[in-house]
């Protein structure tokens, strides 16, 4: 263990691993970067705990897959902090990170050591996501009190104990959208409807059934918020249906008193660190580009979790996360001699996502750098019953499996096997796509 | 005979499952990937329960509430009148993921336990961690 572990000041600490936000994302590459030999491992967090934005979110239906029972938030988080300290892995918690340098200096700042810069071996970007803002809400006039981000809500109702109304109306049907519509429904309030612009929900299936159809909350598809009374306060929202546009059919517009708008209308992934290190971003995630070891363009920097694309499981972030932890630790130890992992100035294969498949991450395989296997996630562009997921390689359809339902709200994986890749020396393109029966 | 539609909650899959039924008496239950789904279904249909999660006043620590859930799924019917008696619980600082916070919620034979941890005032909580 370090001796002077306490005292980041001056520009002299140097660890080989630095991770960025101490959400699962982050706990988790920390976990598999120490099991897989590093010992010199920095977290750094800028809110009072480890642990993210499960902290918030109280409901089950964490970990179905990581731990075979359905665990709440603050439970899943939990798990994963104790494996940190049990591995005494080192965190800082109250600590922002204000900027990140090319080669790989952070720069970041708390009550206790001011501002200090640590060198980093290799940094894991883990910020997470934030809510888009209710400026993504095209409604003109006033802006009175009462509307809230759905994520807002829930730190006040859940972290703050704080009901922040009792007359509900949601716009966008994204999950924290569902749950809160419960959340408020269970503490009192009543939720009079869920509007979503889509035809479809951006939110799981089994949240519809069991925070709206449960209290017969109705959820109007196709629908928006054409006008908010109140100046002071919310006293009431106009819904409209719309069109194949997204434009507001005149004369359907229904007006619903209320004292409270919740938004969610999306995340987005938080990458202003990233953007102002020169971190290559892909427009349609807003994440980074990253490779099959989920490094971004600038060498020994990586990323996992919802500051790479959002997901709406925590498994598949603890996963994802996981292999930047053990990637990066093959990255340090590359440095040191200790490992084969160099980053190839060759270009790799390239991964395109075609007619239905909207992404993909990673969007570029080197096979050489490749484990065994790699789990490709994506997201679809709208609802697909009964269709297939085709992969090519070049021309040759190589993967075709087919899917019952297919929604945006649900990331879909497909695991591509290196022995395959190997055998196809001259491959240039991965194309993922939908293809109906 | 009657058909239900149902959506399996689960797991993520969300399964559309459809269950014949003739007079109250499960016929067949179609549409479930795995046999958790068929169980969901003829529970679904008989006796729904949920799993409640929630929040309860704590005195003396350095959160006002901490985060609980109901130890197993509860009937769907007394989800309300659990919140309501938990309005009334307080616990006292410090309170463990576990710790158990009201036994026999609402004449359900079911315990609620604490899903997060809370601190005493005045207990310093580490800035930094493992250093
Ligand atoms: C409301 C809601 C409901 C959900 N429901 C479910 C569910 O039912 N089941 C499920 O499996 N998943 C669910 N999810 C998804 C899951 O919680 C997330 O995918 C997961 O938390 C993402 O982890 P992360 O570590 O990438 O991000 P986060 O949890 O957001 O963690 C990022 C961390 O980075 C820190 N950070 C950011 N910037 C900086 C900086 N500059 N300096 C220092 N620290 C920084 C933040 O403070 C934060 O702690 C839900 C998510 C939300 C928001
Ligand atoms: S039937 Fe099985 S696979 Fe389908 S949603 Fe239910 S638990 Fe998941």
């Amino acid at each position: 263990m370090r001796e002077k572990g306490n005292d980041l000041r001056g520009s002299s600490q140097s660890y080989d691993i630095v991770i960025i936000g101490g959400g699962p994302a982050g706990l988790a590459a920390a976990v598999s970067a120490r099991e897989s030999g590093i010992e010199s491992i920095l977290i750094l967090e800028r809110d009072k705990e480890l642990g993210g934005i499960l902290n918030q979110c109280i409901h089950n239906g964490f970990g179905l897959h990581t731990f075979q029972e359905e665990l709440t938030g603050p439970e899943y988080a939990d798990r994963f902090i104790q494996k940190v300290n049990d591995l005494k892995i080192e965190y800082r918690l109250n600590t922002m990170v204000m900027d990140i340098s090319p080669d790989r200096r952070v720069t970041a700042m708390n009550r206790t050591d001011g501002m200090f810069v640590i060198r980093a071996g290799a940094v894991i970007l883990a910020m997470g996501c934030r809510e888009r803002a209710r400026g993504a809400l095209n409604i003109p006039g006033y802006r009175p009190a009462g509307i809230f981000s759905a994520g807002t809500a829930q730190r006040l109702v859940n972290r703050e104990g704080y009901m922040p109304g009792r007359e509900v109306v949601i716009l966008g049907s994204g999950d924290i959208g569902l749950i809160m519509a419960r959340r408020m429904t269970l503490e009192g309030a009543k939720v009079k409807a869920v509007a979503e612009l889509m035809p479809y929900s951006g939110g799981l299936k089994r949240n519809i059934v069991q925070c709206l159809d449960d209290y017969g909350i109705p959820l109007k598809l196709s629908h928006t918020v054409v006008d908010i009374r109140g100046k002071e306060r919310v006293e009431g929202v106009t819904l409209a249906q719309v069109d194949e546009n997204g434009r507001p059919v005149p004369g359907t517009e229904e007006y619903y008193p209320c004292d409270t708008l919740l938004l969610s209308v999306g995340l987005i992934p938080e990458n202003e660190l990233s953007r102002g290190m020169g971190v290559g971003i892909n427009p349609v995630t807003s994440g980074p580009v990253v490779n099959e070891s989920l490094e971004t363009n600038i060498p020994g920097v990586f990323a996992c979790g919802n500051v790479l694309h959002v997901h709406d499981l925590v498994d598949y972030v603890s996963k994802e996360a996981a292999a930047a932890g053990r990637n990066a630790a093959a990255y340090v130890q590359s440095l040191s001699g200790e490992s084969s992992f160099v980053r190839g100035t060759d270009s790799g294969i390239t991964l395109e996502a075609e007619s239905g498949v909207r992404y993909t991450v990673p969007s570029v395989i080197r096979p050489a750098y490749m484990e065994d296997s790699l789990t490709v996630r994506f997201r679809v562009g709208g609802v697909y019953r009964n269709c297939y997921v085709s992969v090519y390689f070049d021309g040759e359809r190589v993967i075709h499996r087919m899917r019952p339902v297919m929604a945006p709200g649900e990331m879909e994986e497909i695991v591509l096997k290196k022995e395959q890749l190997l055998q196809y020396p001259s491959l240039k393109t991965v194309r993922f796509t939908v293809e109906e029966v | 005979m009657e058909t239900k539609n149902l959506t399996c909650i689960n797991c993520p899959m969300g399964c559309s499952i459809t269950v014949k039924m003739d007079g109250g008496r499960i016929v067949s239950i179609t549409g479930n990937t795995c046999k958790r789904g068929e169980d969901y279904a003829g529970k679904e249909l008989t006796n729904p329960t949920r799993i409640v999660t929630t929040t309860v006043k704590v005195t003396g620590g350095q959160s006002n509430t901490v985060s609980v859930k109901t130890g197993k799924d509860i009937p769907k019917e007394k989800i309300f009148d659990c919140v309501r008696e938990l309005k009334n619980v307080q616990v006292q600082a410090p309170v463990r993921i576990g710790d158990v916070v009201a036994s026999d919620i609402a004449g359900t034979g079911v315990d609620v336990v604490a899903t997060g941890n809370v601190e005493r005032t005045g207990v310093d909580v580490a800035e930094a961690g493992n250093v």
